[in-house]
C-alpha cells in the first residue's frame, strides 16, 4: 500500500489519479496515522508556504511517525514540490525547520545570479538533467520536460544527494536522493508521459 | 530553457464544448474532457476551461467539470467562468484544479486577487483580462468584452500583479477571431512591466503568428482555440516548427 500524506496542503487527487493511470490501484489519500504506519510507500506532497506546511505535518502529529517510517524503517518517500523542500533543513520562505533529512536549505530563486532577469515564479516545462544514476529516473531520455511552478528551490550541502538539476537563469537543485528519501521540486503528477514513467518507477523498483 | 507553452482553449456551455470542434475519429465532439485528453496526447502543454453557462447551479457545474477533467487529464489546467468568490475556488481546488481564472469579479473587487493569492498561493490565480483599444488606449472590457470600463490594461495588469496574480491571460478583442496575429505590440508591453508570466490570446491563425508572439509578443505561452479545434494547425506540426525556428519547446 501506498499513503498519500494528506496534512491540508494542496491538490493530491490528481497524484492518486496519475498513480491509477499507471496501473497502480493500491494508493490511499489518508490523514490517518494508521495509514502511514502501515505503509509501504509514501508521498509528501504539498503547494504553499513552507511554514504553513510544516505547521500542519505538526498540527496533524505526522511527525514523529514519519521519523520513525522514514528514517528507522527505510520506507521509500517521495517529497513532490513543497513536500520535497520540507524534506530539508529549512527555508528562506519562513522560520519553521524543516524536516532536516536531507542535509540542506529551500532557497529563493536569486535574479542576481541570473545572466538576464527571468520571471518568478519558475512556472512551466523545465528540462532537469540527471546528476547521478538512479531507479527513479529509468526509462526517461535526456533532457526530459518536467511542468514546475515554484519560486524557491532546494540547495543541498551534500553535492551527492543531488538526482537531477534544471536549468533557470542558473541550475539549480530540482531533485534529490538519499538512501530512501527522494524529493522532486517539478510535478511529476502533472507532467505527462515523463511524469507518469517516474511515477511508475518510484512504485515498481523501490 | 523554459518551454514557451501552447495552449488550447475549451468553451463549455451546459457541459458541452461549444463554438464548434471539427475533429475527425472523435466519438463525442462536444465532450469537453475527451477533448481535452486529446490534446493532452496531441503535445498541449497546458488546457484552459471557460465555462460560459450562465445559471445558478454554476459552482456545482464548475466543481464536477474540473473533477472529471482532474480524473482523466495529467498535464496542467485552469479553469474559469463566473468565478466570484473564496467559496467558488475552494470547491475548484477541491475537485482538482490546478489554476482557477478570473475576470470580472476582480475588477468589480480586486480584493479578491489578494483574498484569492493568500488562501491558495498566486501560482492558483490566472488573472484574465479582455481589452480593445479606444482612441489609442488599450480599455479593459467586461462581460465578455460587452461593458467597457474605466480601467487601462496596463494599470490594470500592474495591480493585479501587486495584489498577487499569478499569471496574466490578455485576450485583445480587436485581435480575437481575426485570425490575423496576436497584439504583438500590447503584449509586449505587458510583459516587460510584469515579472508574471503572460498568456497571450486572440489572433492564432497561422504557425507564423505564434512565431511572432513569442518574439515579438515576448509572450509566455499562446492560447488558442478555432485554430486547434478544426485543425488548421496540428500542435505537434506547431512545435516541430517553433523548434527549427530556434524557439525551445516541449517534446
Amino acid at each position: 500500500m501506498l499513503t498519500i500524506i494528506d496534512y491540508g496542503v494542496g491538490n493530491l487527487t490528481s497524484i492518486k489519479n496519475m498513480l491509477r493511470k499507471g496501473g497502480y490501484h493500491d494508493a490511499i489519500i489518508s490523514n490517518k496515522e494508521s495509514d502511514i504506519a502501515a505503509a509501504e510507500k509514501l508521498i509528501l506532497p504539498g503547494v504553499g508556504h513552507f511554514d504553513y506546511g510544516m505547521g500542519q505535518l505538526r498540527q496533524s502529529g505526522f511527525f514523529e511517525i514519519l521519523n520513525k517510517r522514514v528514517l528507522v524503517d527505510k520506507v521509500p518517500i517521495l517529497g513532490i514540490c513543497l513536500g520535497a523542500q520540507l524534506l530539508t533543513e529549512g527555508s528562506e520562505e519562513g522560520e519553521s525547520p524543516g524536516l532536516g533529512w536531507i542535509k540542506g536549505r529551500t532557497v529563493r530563486f536569486r535574479p542576481e545570479k541570473m545572466n538576464t532577469t527571468l520571471k518568478v515564479p519558475h512556472m512551466g516545462w523545465g528540462e532537469i538533467e540527471m546528476s547521478k544514476q538512479s531507479s527513479l529516473l529509468q526509462d526517461l531520455p535526456d533532457s526530459p520536460r518536467f511542468y514546475f511552478v515554484h519560486s524557491y528551490h532546494l540547495q543541498c550541502n551534500n553535492e551527492e544527494d543531488e538526482l537531477a538539476s534544471c536549468k533557470y537563469g542558473y541550475t539549480f537543485t530540482a531533485s534529490v536522493e538519499r538512501d530512501n528519501i527522494i524529493g522532486v521540486q517539478f510535478h511529476p503528477e502533472k507532467s505527462h508521459k515523463f511524469g507518469l514513467q517516474l511515477l511508475s518507477n518510484f512504485i515498481n523498483k523501490y | 530553457m523554459l518551454a514557451k507553452r501552447i495552449i488550447p482553449c475549451l468553451d463549455i456551455k451546459d457541459g458541452r464544448t461549444v463554438k464548434g470542434v471539427n475533429f475527425v475519429n472523435l466519438r463525442d465532439a462536444g465532450d469537453p474532457v475527451e477533448l481535452g485528453a486529446i490534446y493532452s496526447e496531441k503535445g498541449a502543454d497546458e488546457l484552459v476551461f471557460l465555462d460560459i453557462t450562465a445559471t445558478h447551479e454554476k459552482r456545482k457545474t464548475l466543481a464536477a467539470l474540473a473533477r472529471d477533467i482532474a480524473k482523466h487529464l495529467n498535464i496542467p489546467f485552469t479553469i474559469g467562468g463566473g468565478i466570484k468568490s473564496l467559496e467558488d475556488v475552494d470547491v475548484l481546488l477541491e475537485s482538482g484544479a490546478d489554476k482557477i481564472s478570473i475576470n470580472s469579479a476582480a475588477v468589480r473587487n480586486p480584493q479578491l486577487i489578494e483574498d484569492l493569492a493568500l488562501n491558495f498561493g498566486s501560482q492558483f490565480v490566472v488573472l484574465a483580462v479582455d481589452a480593445k483599444q479606444v482612441d489609442g488606449e488599450w480599455v479593459v472590457h467586461l462581460n465578455g468584452g460587452r461593458l467597457p470600463t474605466e480601467r487601462r490594461l496596463l494599470e490594470w495588469v500592474k495591480e493585479a500583479e501587486n495584489r498577487g496574480a499569478g499569471e496574466i491571460l490578455f485576450t485583445s478583442m480587436d485581435h480575437d477571431g481575426t485570425k490575423a496575429g496576436f497584439a504583438n505590440e500590447a503584449l509586449a508591453m505587458v510583459s516587460e512591466n510584469l515579472s508574471i508570466p503572460v498568456i497571450a490570446s486572440g489572433g492564432a491563425g497561422t504557425m507564423e503568428h505564434f512565431y511572432d508572439v513569442f518574439t515579438e509578443g515576448k509572450a509566455d505561452a499562446g492560447l488558442a482555440a478555432s485554430i486547434f479545434h478544426f485543425q488548421e494547425i496540428e500542435i505537434a506540426d506547431l512545435k516541430g516548427y517553433l523548434k527549427d525556428k530556434g524557439v525551445s519547446v516541449r517534446g
